[in-house]
């Protein structure tokens, strides 16, 4: 009975928690990328909002009995693995020729 | 027969291809053999529709469609040809004169590296100028008017490894252009006004018009324009004495024979829109008689020999316009065709010095010539007897036509032509004395030189010297009680305009006096000339003596050239200097360059978005995303 009141704790939570949640680790994630230079601290920041994004497929999908939201979330989370995998090789090649993980440094491609 | 027509310009045409595409193979006397004998076959078909023509009677006028040229909208123009008297005369005057002078270069032009060169372009010259006196409206007219200014300039330029040369040529064809415009214009308003550019269809709406109509006055005036240019009349004249820069028989069969005649040719063929704008007549005849005078003047004191000549035949073109004004076409025709004769005979005999003497063309360095080039000698002094008018040699009869029609006319034309006549005889025996008479002035290589031209030149001098005597036979006056045979020959082309033209009869005895009074007068100018230049031994000044003031203006050509230049050549540098600075540089180059700067200024500008921070792009991205947000929700 466990999952039963699991279940129930969870619907017991307004949506609107959910949202507020999501927005705020939304935020964190968008200011992280603004605010701050290690780039592998930038990466996690881009994770921290897709998966704020995902948190509130969940909920909504959750919230109105549709499963779709759900399946949304597994995409997702198949794209980031893979992006993650992408990303993660480039800012190795950006370690091993910069010796670096300042994104100020990473300036060359201007004027 | 009649179709046969087709073949008197193609034989040319063919020739030119043949010699222009493969020339560089022929040689020369294959060359020489092919040009002429294509013009020797355009002489006898020309001559077998002659005789057709006259054998015909009543029905004379045949028109010969080859082809539909061009078919737009409610304009139609065909190709076709129009065989009648007068172009039938033209047509022997072309074809035969043509052959004479085609002989004649193949010894002329025989050392020239341009041999073949030269003979293409004189067979396209002689197609031209077949399809300008053929056409049978005024469009095929105008191909053919072009085509040989383009022929004239090539061949005016022909030695165009000198650039006084190249200008000359460069002056006829401007000027020419400048004639050309005023024809073309009267092409688009006879077309406006009669719907129609050929002849038989302008013509007959034209009887509709009552006389001095304002439109038919401006296309006649037009027309002349064109006239005036081509056939070198005040104020267009100035490109024909330049023009000598071409070889001496370019200058006697388009500068003397053929291509000025256009002009007289044109205003013939359109004689009865003329006829019905006596005010485009009148002006017609006082341009005539005002060249014919101003520029007899200027051969006065002229020194080259072919400057003369080329004065002579621009006062001589004024004696046609003349004649023209006064309605008196079978006249000026007449005189065309005299003129034709001794006037190539005249150039060509001068081409003949020129050639013994080495390429001389100074009558002061001539003189005594008469020993060494006996049969140059006999033709050039016929030549200059026909010219001056003295009977029974042909310049005399087509002369005393017109200068009869004048004194019927107008007393003042009258006077002013016995004038122009009177100076034509003292500078043309000037010419005769000074060249062939008294000592040798040459330098001594020059004498050793001397030596009669071939054959191939002298026979073309010696049967032109028997056409500028029996010439004039074809034009007895009425007041010897012969048959004008020309007049009848050509009345059908002219009955129209016969019919609308007052008749200016004179007495026969009052045309025997002017006859008498006109040669007296010209035999003592030549009897003066004789004692000036042969008894006396006078010769021109040497350049750089101070003349008087008179003779300073006449030596200087009235010094017209350099009126020329300073009214219109230099104001038109000016304006161009003007608008090149102006227009070229600051407006044009200015825009074009101002959008180049433009451009570089707002890349310049835009490129510092690209910061290369990462952070940047983020925030801007970020901003963007949240402003496309804040958009849609409201």
């Amino acid at each position: 009975m466990v999952q039963d009141t699991m279940a129930q704790t969870l619907h017991g939570i307004p949506i609107n928690a959910y949202l507020m949640l999501s927005a705020v680790l939304f935020s964190i994630g968008v200011l992280g990328v603004l605010y701050r230079r290690n780039i592998i601290v930038i990466f996690m920041c881009i994770e921290l909002m897709l998966n704020a994004v995902n948190l509130l497929l969940a909920a909504f999908g959750a919230y109105r009995g549709d499963s779709n939201g759900q399946i949304f979330v597994f995409f997702i989370m198949a794209v980031a693995a893979a992006e993650v995998a992408v990303g993660l090789a480039i800012l190795v090649m950006i370690y091993r020729n910069t010796k670096n993980t300042d994104i100020d440094e990473l300036s060359r491609l201007k004027w | 027969m009649i179709k046969l027509v087709a073949l008197v310009p193609l034989f040319p045409l063919l020739g030119f291809i043949i010699i222009g595409l493969f020339g560089k193979s022929l040689s020369k006397t294959v060359a020489g053999v092919v040009a002429s004998g294509a013009i020797l076959l355009s002489f006898i078909v020309s001559l077998l529709l002659f005789i057709n023509l006259n054998e015909a009677g009543e029905n004379v006028s045949h028109t010969v469609k080859l082809f539909d040229w061009i078919q737009a909208g409610k304009f139609s123009a065909d190709l076709s040809l129009l065989i009648d008297p007068l172009s039938s005369v033209f047509l022997l005057i072309i074809t035969g004169v043509g052959f004479l002078i085609h002989v004649y270069s193949t010894g002329y032009m025989h050392d020239d590296e341009g041999h073949n060169k030269f003979f293409s372009y004189l067979n396209l010259f002689v197609f031209f100028m077949l399809l300008l006196v053929l056409g049978s409206n005024y469009l095929v007219m105008f191909v053919g008017w072009e085509g040989v200014g383009l022929c004239s300039y090539l061949l005016i330029g022909f030695w165009f490894k000198n650039t006084n040369y190249n200008n000359a040529a460069k002056k006829a064809f401007i000027m020419n252009r400048i004639g050309d415009l005023g024809f073309l214009l009267g092409i688009f308003l006879i077309y406006v006004t009669f719907g129609s550019v050929s002849y038989s269809e302008v013509f007959a709406q034209a009887k509709f018009y009552g006389a001095d109509e304002p439109v038919l006055i401006a296309i006649t005036l037009l027309l002349f324009v064109g006239a005036m240019g081509k056939s070198a009349q005040l104020p267009l004249y100035t490109w024909l004495p330049d023009a000598m820069a071409g070889p001496t028989p370019v200058s006697a069969l388009i500068h003397a024979a053929t291509m000025v005649t256009a002009g007289i040719y044109m205003i013939a063929r359109s004689n009865i829109l003329y006829t019905l704008a006596p005010t485009s007549l009148h002006i017609v005849a006082l341009i005539g008689v005002i060249t014919a005078v101003f520029a007899a003047t200027i051969g006065l004191l002229q020194n080259d020999i072919k400057k003369v000549l080329a004065y002579s035949t621009v006062s001589q073109l004024g004696y046609m316009f003349l004649a023209l004004g006064m309605g008196a076409y079978t006249s000026a025709v007449f005189h065309v065709i005299t003129h034709a004769f001794f006037k190539a005979l005249l150039f060509l005999g001068a081409g003949s010095v020129i050639h013994a003497m080495g390429g001389e063309q100074d009558i002061r360095k001539m003189g005594g010539l008469k020993s060494h080039l006996p049969i140059t000698f006999a033709t050039f002094l016929i030549g200059t007897i026909a010219i001056a008018g003295i009977p029974p040699f042909a310049g005399f009869f087509s002369k005393d036509e017109i200068l009869a029609h004048a004194f019927a006319h107008n007393k003042i034309f009258w006077l002013l032509g016995v004038g122009g006549s009177v100076l034509t005889a003292f500078y043309m025996f000037r010419l005769l004395f000074l060249t062939f008479y008294g000592k040798f002035r040459g330098t001594h290589h020059q004498e050793e030189h001397l030596h009669e031209s071939p054959k191939s030149i002298t026979i073309p001098l010696m049967v032109l010297a028997g056409l500028s005597v029996l010439g004039g036979f074809i034009g007895l006056p009425e007041a010897f009680h012969a048959k004008h045979l020309l007049k009848s020959f050509l009345s059908p082309v002219f009955a129209a305009s016969d019919l609308r033209m007052l008749p200016a009869e004179i007495s026969h005895t009052t045309e025997y006096a002017l006859m008498a009074l006109a040669i007296i007068i010209v035999l003592i100018v030549v009897l003066l000339a004789r004692n000036k230049y042969v008894v006396k031994g006078e010769l021109p000044v040497a350049d750089g003596v101070v003349l008087s003031p008179s003779s300073k203006l006449i030596a200087n050509k009235y010094y017209v050239d350099e009126i020329y230049d300073t009214l219109i050549i230099r104001p038109l540098h000016w304006i161009s200097g003007i608008f090149y600075r102006v227009m070229d540089i600051q407006v044009v180059d200015g825009f074009v360059n101002f959008i180049g700067k433009a451009v570089v200024w707002s890349s310049n500008t835009a490129r510092l978005t690209q910061t290369g921070k990462i952070g940047y792009y983020v925030f801007v991205m970020v901003l963007s995303v949240a402003l496309l947000l804040l958009y849609i929700s409201y």
